[in-house]
This record gives structure tokens, C-alpha cells and sequence, in this order.
């Protein structure tokens, strides 16, 4: 198990529906936050990554104005796309600047102001975060695409709405907690299940909420990060995956084959096996998406997941508590931003820091984040 | 005819592989097999990725599949409002699977994972072609 790169400072928005200010200064929040969370000044980060999903926000090339608005200039700084999975990418770039030697310190910087356009924009460019040939000609959306892997779980396994509600009410809970979430009403099973269908079995409350918000991690090699932090928390281990754009591609639905490959690589490289993580932040975009993501990461056999929902294992107190931060449902989703954000509970939950939603005595912790429709995945493993 | 006519709304009008869209108005679903390894691609495309042929044939899909999965959508994407409810399907061919939409005329109360389903090309009245997928007990009304 290596100790390589460490997080020494973590900092994150408030989620909200419509953020009352500009990009730069939403992303500013985050910045400043990690930067006095870490104890380090602008000048000692030795590259910025910029992690973002292109055409929700006006401003075009954002590495450059941001680097300019955060004072970091004139250390390199550039753009990293995986949509959804964007700030995971950007730890596992920035990671990899650091073990090469390149630069000590490395900003990791996650956003979305997706208020600038409609809900119905942004599920088309959704939609066009698939095939544009061969299936937004359809009027296919993010909703859909899980919704089809949704009805795929029930066929085999006897998967049921009422399942899926109880994963949404588990995030209500926490998100009720969560003073950075942009959803914190507590749901019942029947407000859940009596929500307008979306894209069935999908419901207005199986689908995480459009947000705005910015992240923001900074990541330090050993020696920095012992100089710099009374508590670093080490990556300790990494993994990747991609899987066919299209559905067409793909030999099941009921779950996510570039996930399943992310955990298995994470874990090994961390030397550590899914009964040994104490805490986890699965991407929950949509209940089926948590409910895949126990199986996929190997917390429960495939189609054994609904058990851990059911017999309350993934709250706290259970045996792996999952999104105990409200998750994507309750917390929001602003694309770009939403892997750092996983990264930031995980960091304060190892550091005991987290709280209301504090895992007693956490030492390992997993993030599991997911680009489109499983299409990028990135598994990372944390620790004390 | 290019690519821009096919589906509800097309976001490609120049592809090697357009010629779909001619087949699609002669009635014929069609993939492409590539001639040096004879791997079958649907969706079609103009290069195999396993040998980096080129050489492609047009082959017409099987005349029946059976469902992978579906949904039926209620909220539509940009552009699309005009068609909800509509589902959405992907379909089993063996060789191949198609994503495309399952007949609005089909209840969903009706609808399994596993049911044998056929395409029908389908014109509409913007000129727009498309495919749709129906059950195949209904094939000979």
C-alpha cells in the first residue's frame, strides 16, 4: 500500500439551484477553501487541472480564465473531460503529475453552473453525451439510458420500485444533514414512489437534481504533504475504466462493466478488499445507479444489493455506509464538480470531520464516480 | 439523401456509411460487415476496429429480436416534446443489437423484457426516416 500522493486540502460550495454570482467567483468559494483548508497560498500550487463538462456554461476554455481569477498564473493549467467523472479524472491526472515528479503540489478544481440554460437543454446535451448518430436521434437522455439499465436489474433479479425509493429516502436523511446540499427535505417511501414518472421505473425523486458548484482538492507529493498537514489523507489506490458509448456495445445492463473493472484495479493496487472500506461515496445520478454501484464494487453479489438497502447496512451504523452526505440525489449534481465534492466527504469522514454524518472511527474510504452512462469510471480508495 | 434525415432529429449529415438511410428508404435495416474479418457492426460503421479494414458490405439484420431492455419516457430531451410518451428500446439480434424506439401504439403494461419484436421502417411527415420496433404477433395484420 503506497503513500505516496495525499489530499492536504479540501473545499467545496454549497450546491445550490441557481448560484447568486458569476463562474469565476462560485469557483473562487471552493478554491479559497481548499487553499486555507490545506494552509498554502496560491503560489505553492504548481499546476491547476480544470475539470468541467462542456456547453452548460457560457465561458468557453475555462482553465484560462480561472487560473487568472485565482491567481495561478502563471503555472500551467488546462482542461480535463470525462462529464460526469470529470474531478475524478482530474485526481487521477494530478496524481499521476505528482508521481512523476513534475510538480509537488497540484490543484484539482471541479465546477458547473448549469443554471445558465434550461433543464430540457441540458437533458439534450445529456442526450449527446451518447451516440449522436445512432441514438439522440431518438430523443434518448441520461434519465432513460439508467432508467434501461433499471428495467434490466428488475427483469433478473426481482429488483422493485419500492427498493429504489428506499435508496432516495436514505439520501433525503443525510441530506437533510448536509448544510452543502441543495436538497434537505426528508422523502417518505410514498412520496417517492407517488412522484411523476420521468422515464420509467424512474421518478421525478430516482433522479438527482440539476445543480450549480464548484470543488476543489489539492493534492501533495509525501514529502510536502508531511511538511504542510497535521492530517493527510493518502491515495491508496487508483482505478480506471471506459466502456462503449453506445448501449448497443454492451453485453448487460444490470450494471457497469467499467466500474466493476475500476474497483477490482483500485482495490488492488491498494492491496485491500471491498469488506475492508468503512465508508463510500457511490454516483448516485439515479437510485439504480447506488443500487449498481454495491454490486459493481463488490459490497454485495450481483443482485444481492437490494439486501444491504433493505436491512439498512448502507446507512450509518450499517456495514458500509454509502452516501451518508445526501449523495448526488439530496446533495445535487453539478457535473464537473460532483467527483470532488465525493472526494471532500470522504477526506472529512477519514479525518473525523464530517459531523452530523460522522462513520466512527473511518480509516478507509472509496469513491466511486461515473461519466454518462457508465461510459468513464473512476474508483479511488483513501486512507489515513 | 444524407444522414440528416435519419430519426426524429438527426445531429450528423455527412458519414461514409449515409448509404443507410437510401436502405432504410427501401425498406431494408441493414449493418456492415467488414470483408477481410467478418465481424457485423450495428450500429454500421465504414472501419473495423479489430483488423483496420475498411472494406465494408451492407448486411440486412435478422427479421426478428427480442427485447434487452426498454423505457417509456415522459420527459422529453430539447427538440423531442412534441413525441412523449415515447419508449425507447434496445433489441437483441444475435450478431447485432439496435437501439431505437418501440411502437408507441404498444401499452406498457404489456411490454417484457425478452419479447420477440420486429423493425418496420417508419417515414414521417417531415420527411424524416426512421425505424420503430413492433411486436412480431402483429406483424401479419
Amino acid at each position: 500500500m503506497s503513500r505516496d500522493v495525499a489530499i492536504i486540502g479540501v473545499g467545496q460550495t454549497k450546491f445550490t439551484r441557481n448560484y447568486q454570482g458569476s463562474l469565476r467567483e462560485m469557483v473562487f468559494e471552493a478554491f479559497a477553501e481548499a487553499l486555507r483548508d490545506a494552509g498554502i497560498t496560491a503560489r505553492e500550487i504548481g499546476a491547476s487541472l480544470i475539470c468541467s463538462a462542456p456547453e452548460y456554461d457560457k465561458q468557453r476554455s475555462p482553465a484560462g480564465l480561472l487560473a487568472e481569477y485565482l491567481g495561478l498564473n502563471p503555472q500551467p493549467t488546462f482542461v480535463l473531460e470525462s462529464i460526469c467523472s470529470s474531478s475524478t479524472t482530474g485526481v487521477r491526472v494530478g496524481y499521476s503529475l505528482i508521481k512523476a515528479g513534475l510538480h509537488d503540489v497540484v490543484a484539482v478544481i471541479g465546477f458547473q453552473k448549469m443554471s445558465e440554460i434550461s433543464s430540457a437543454e441540458s437533458q439534450e446535451r445529456m442526450g449527446r453525451g451518447a451516440d449522436i448518430m445512432w441514438e439522440a436521434p431518438f430523443g434518448s437522455m441520461m434519465p432513460a439510458y439508467y432508467a434501461m439499465h433499471a428495467q434490466a436489474h428488475f427483469a433478473r433479479y426481482g429488483t422493485t420500485e419500492e427498493d429504489l425509493a428506499l435508496i432516495r429516502v436514505k439520501a433525503s436523511k443525510y441530506g437533510a444533514l448536509n448544510e452543502r446540499a441543495v436538497f434537505r427535505k426528508e422523502l417518505t417511501v410514498e412520496q417517492c414512489l407517488n412522484s411523476a414518472v420521468v422515464s420509467s421505473p424512474l421518478k421525478v425523486y430516482d433522479c438527482c437534481a440539476n445543480a450549480d458548484g464548484a470543488s476543489c482538492l489539492i493534492l501533495a507529493n509525501a514529502d510536502r504533504a508531511k511538511a504542510i498537514s497535521a492530517k493527510p489523507v493518502w491515495i491508496l489506490g487508483l482505478g480506471a475504466a471506459s466502456e462503449t458509448m453506445s448501449l448497443t456495445g454492451r453485453e448487460a445492463l444490470d450494471g457497469l462493466r467499467a466500474a466493476r473493472l475500476a474497483a477490482r484495479e483500485a482495490y488492488q493496487m491498494a492491496g485491500l478488499t471491498p469488506g475492508e472500506i468503512d465508508v463510500a461515496e457511490v454516483h448516485d445520478c439515479f437510485t439504480i445507479a447506488e443500487l449498481m454501484a454495491y454490486e459493481d464494487l463488490g459490497f454485495a453479489e450481483p443482485g444481492k444489493g437490494v439486501e444491504l438497502i433493505r436491512n439498512g447496512q448502507t446507512s450509518l451504523g450499517g456495514r458500509i455506509p454509502v452516501n451518508v452526505d445526501g449523495g448526488l440525489l439530496s446533495k445535487g449534481h453539478p457535473i464537473g464538480a460532483t467527483g470532488g465534492s465525493q472526494v471532500r466527504t470522504i477526506v472529512l469522514q477519514l479525518r473525523g470531520e464530517a459531523g452530523p454524518m460522522q462513520v466512527p472511527g473511518a480509516e478507509i474510504g472509496l469513491v466511486h464516480n461515473i461519466g454518462g452512462v457508465g461510459i468513464y469510471s473512476n474508483v479511488i480508495i483513501l486512507g489515513r | 439523401m444524407g444522414f440528416e434525415k435519419f430519426g426524429r432529429k438527426s445531429y450528423t449529415a455527412q458519414t461514409k456509411v449515409a448509404e443507410f438511410v437510401d436502405r432504410l428508404a427501401q425498406g431494408e435495416i441493414c449493418a456492415t460487415r467488414c470483408r477481410s474479418c467478418g465481424r457485423i457492426y450495428f450500429p454500421p460503421r465504414a472501419d473495423c476496429s479489430f483488423c483496420l479494414g475498411d472494406a465494408m458490405e451492407w448486411v440486412k439484420i435478422p427479421e426478428t429480436g427480442k427485447l434487452a431492455s426498454f423505457t417509456r419516457v415522459y420527459y422529453a430531451p430539447a427538440g423531442f416534446e412534441a413525441d412523449v410518451p415515447y419508449t425507447l428500446a434496445l433489441v437483441n439480434f444475435g450478431d447485432v443489437k439496435v437501439f431505437g424506439r418501440l411502437s408507441s401504439a404498444v401499452e406498457e403494461s404489456t411490454i417484457k423484457i425478452g419479447m420477440d419484436l420486429k423493425p418496420i421502417v417508419l417515414e414521417m411527415p417531415d420527411g424524416q426516416i426512421t425505424y420503430e420496433f413492433i411486436p412480431v404477433e402483429e406483424c401479419g395484420r
